[in-house]
């Protein structure tokens, strides 16, 4: 049951890729709609197939890189959704959709059978640091995909190189907009992440703070995030400088969440 | 029945004769009533713009119509008919239809995808509606023009993109800020370009205006007309970080913001961008501006780039609108060529059986013995030999994509058998009315 929908969900997430590439080329409305629907039909899939999970195994199927790569792709597109509705920036997703099939696709790549827990995730914990720290991931890969289009349609402007790709991309306040909005859902979710994973450390292995690689990392992303956000609200780093820090600090939290557990040894290297 | 089309346009005459020919919108009936009144026109509209004037009329003789309107648009501005001659077309068949579709889609305007044409098209419409010059067919016609044009601005990009340089300041603006309404645009210099980007400004939801002019009375005049606040010029540097956009277009020898200036007055936005316009020659803004982050600065020659790219863009366009028309005049043509056809049947049966029942009273008349059910006979085979003569003939014309042929068949019946097909009703197709 669970491999169909898995094979459901990267099987929508496909067409829906194709889709809003479609519609970067073709900007009908239609071709936007349908887009729209068929990622909605992935998402739900995707919804189902991680519950499935949670009931098979008994526990947060975020244990393994297999469970979080898909988790982290599932909450892209659940930031995406929500922004999309906000926005009606379908274009948006002609970045977005990619990133997320991409991260469902190297899910695939690692084991995924469902395995008795190991023990050292048996906490109540596990859920919400878990959760919070990757759906403050999406935001912040959505954040990256709107830095990305700003540096386009920034580039386009300041250079006068008015293209077709010009036309389709919003203004830049929107994207800037994004930028902060994305900003301001994850950093609030990537600090719990850290809090309540420091209160499980203390309880698991005796110490809030062990400086792990996981948590040194953690703590590099979250500094760069709040300089972004500190950055914006006092002496306005918007635009540019606002799109450049949320695309290195995405290359950091990739770093922080890959890098770290393929290659650095740690408390934290489950695979 | 014909559509023709006879006028004069921007690619035929010159502006000095165009204005000549013009019609006011305000006294459109009398010449309206003297069109119809012609006597092969059957229903008219004159459309008068300051690119083309133009009449589209109804006629049963194309010659006659087309020459009788060319006499008549001269005559009527008490012109030499030899002068206007020369430049007048006339149009007939498919190719005044396809003309009108061009018209009322724009590709046949000084600028291909402007879209007032469809508008001023409407107008003159409304017009010949309102003093009933226009009947069935050009209703029928026009509306059919007017969805045409719809949808080529729907399925096309020919008017999608800015083609005058205040317009494209304005779009960029948009790409730029999105929602202008919070905005504050600064004119520094109170010049004619200034004033019509300005315009373009406030009618895109700019509430906010400032003016710094070296005379401050133009300033506060123009600052005035846009709800706006006049400043003097020598204050400048403590007002150019409240404005988002800035529009320069000064008579000054010099740059009048460098990057320093610049600099500063962002450090005092925190980094907030701008948009800068100078549309100044000499130059206002050093071009290194641009450089600034969150600055963007173009010039006259920057914005020209842009319009001619759209331009260009539309040329694209306007081929694939090219076949949308050529595609629908096969359709209307058919209808009109249709739209005789029932009339013209019935009348040949009344003429046939008007012919048969004179004759069989006649007969009859001196036929005195025949018994109730002979007289049935002889009745029911003058009928017979009726439907049989006019079976085929009947079939061949109600045969659907005869295009021309059609007419021609009708044209004949007409004359052969001093036929006066009796035409639908006057009153379907009323203005206003949309295309089904």
């Amino acid at each position: 049951m669970s491999l169909v929908l898995y094979l459901a969900v990267l099987a929508l997430y496909g067409a829906a890729t194709l889709l809003y590439t479609l519609y970067l080329v073709r900007p009908h409305d239609a071709v936007g709609r349908i887009s729209r629907w068929v990622l909605a039909a992935g998402f739900l899939c995707h919804g189902s197939f991680t519950f499935s999970r949670y009931l098979e195994a008994g526990y947060t199927p975020i244990t393994n890189l297999h469970e979080s790569l898909s988790f982290f792709s599932l909450a892209i597109v659940g930031v995406f959704i929500l922004l999309q509705h906000r926005y009606r920036a379908a274009i948006l997703g002609s970045f977005v959709t990619p990133l997320a099939l991409l991260v469902m696709l190297s899910s695939a790549l690692f084991p995924a059978a469902v395995a008795p827990l190991n023990p050292a995730l048996k906490s109540n914990w596990l859920g919400i640091h878990t959760i919070t720290a990757f759906a403050g991931y999406a935001a912040f890969a959505v954040a990256f995909c709107a830095g990305i289009m700003y540096l386009l349609q920034e580039h386009f402007l300041k250079n006068k190189k008015l293209g077709p790709l010009y036309r389709r991309l919003p203004s830049l306040e929107i994207l800037d907009d994004m930028n902060y909005r994305c900003l301001t859902i994850g950093f609030p979710l990537l600090t719990v992440a850290i809090v309540t994973g420091a209160i499980w450390a203390e309880s698991a292995w005796g110490a809030y703070w062990s400086w792990d690689p996981k948590e040194t990392w953690s703590l590099i992303t979250w500094l760069i995030y709040a300089a972004l956000l500190h950055g914006r609200l006092t002496i306005g780093w918007r635009g540019r400088r606002a799109a450049i820090l949320a695309i290195v600090g995405f290359c950091v939290l990739l770093f922080t969440f890959l890098g770290v557990n393929l290659l650095l040894p740690g408390l934290h290297s489950y695979r | 029945m014909n559509i023709i089309v006879v006028g004069l346009s921007h690619h035929s005459a010159p502006i000095e004769l165009r204005e000549k020919l013009a019609f006011d919108a305000n006294r459109i009936e009398e010449p309206l009533r003297e069109l119809v009144s012609l006597p092969a026109v059957e229903e008219g509209i004159i459309v008068s713009t300051c690119n083309r004037v133009e009449v589209y009329a109804v006629t049963r003789d194309i010659a006659g119509g087309i020459a009788q309107i060319k006499r008549f648009l001269a005559e009527f501005h008490a012109l030499p008919f030899d002068v206007v001659e020369p430049h007048l077309y006339g149009y007939h068949g498919e190719q005044a239809i396809r003309h009108v579709f061009r018209v009322t889609s724009s590709l046949d305007s000084m600028v291909v995808g402007e879209p007032q044409i469809l508008g001023q098209v409407k107008a003159a419409y409304s017009y010949a509606a309102e003093y009933k010059t226009s009947g069935l067919i050009l209703n029928r016609f026009l509306h059919k023009a007017f969805s045409v044009a719809k949808r080529i601005r729907t399925e096309t990009r020919i008017a999608s993109s800015a083609v005058s340089i205040a317009f494209a300041a304005v779009e960029l603006a948009k790409k730029i800020f999105g929602d202008l309404s919070d905005k504050t645009v600064m004119l520094i210099g109170a010049g004619e370009m200034a004033e019509l980007a300005a315009k373009h400004f406030v009618t895109a939801g700019v509430r906010d205006m400032l003016v710094a002019n070296r005379t401050l009375v133009r300033g506060e005049r123009l600052a005035a007309e846009f709800g706006g606040r006049a400043i003097r010029f020598d204050d400048l540097p403590d007002h150019l970080h409240k404005a988002d956009i800035v529009l320069s277009s000064t008579g000054a020898s010099s740059y009048i913001i460098g990057p320093r200036e610049a600099a500063e007055v962002l450090r005092r936005r925190k980094l907030r961008p701008m948009f800068f316009i100078d549309i100044a020659v000499p130059r206002d803004i050093d071009p290194e501006v641009n450089g600034l982050e969150n600055i963007y600065l173009y010039n006259t020659d920057d914005l020209q780039g842009v319009v001619e790219n759209n331009l260009e863009q539309r040329r694209c366009e306007a081929q694939k609108a090219e076949e949308i028309v050529a595609g629908e005049i096969g359709q209307f043509a058919a209808w009109l060529a249709s739209l005789e056809m029932v009339p013209t049947i019935i009348a040949l049966r009344d003429r046939f059986d008007e012919v048969r029942r004179t004759e069989l009273a006649k007969t009859l008349a001196t036929w005195k013995n025949l018994s109730p059910d002979e007289q049935r006979r002889l009745e029911s085979l003058t009928n017979a030999i009726i439907n049989k003569l006019l079976h085929v003939p009947i079939n061949v014309l109600k045969m659907p994509g005869q295009g021309n042929r059609t007419d021609l068949y009708l044209d004949a019946l007409h004359s052969l058998f001093n036929l006066f097909p009796e035409m639908p009703g006057e009153d379907q197709g009323e203005p206003g009315e949309s295309e089904e």
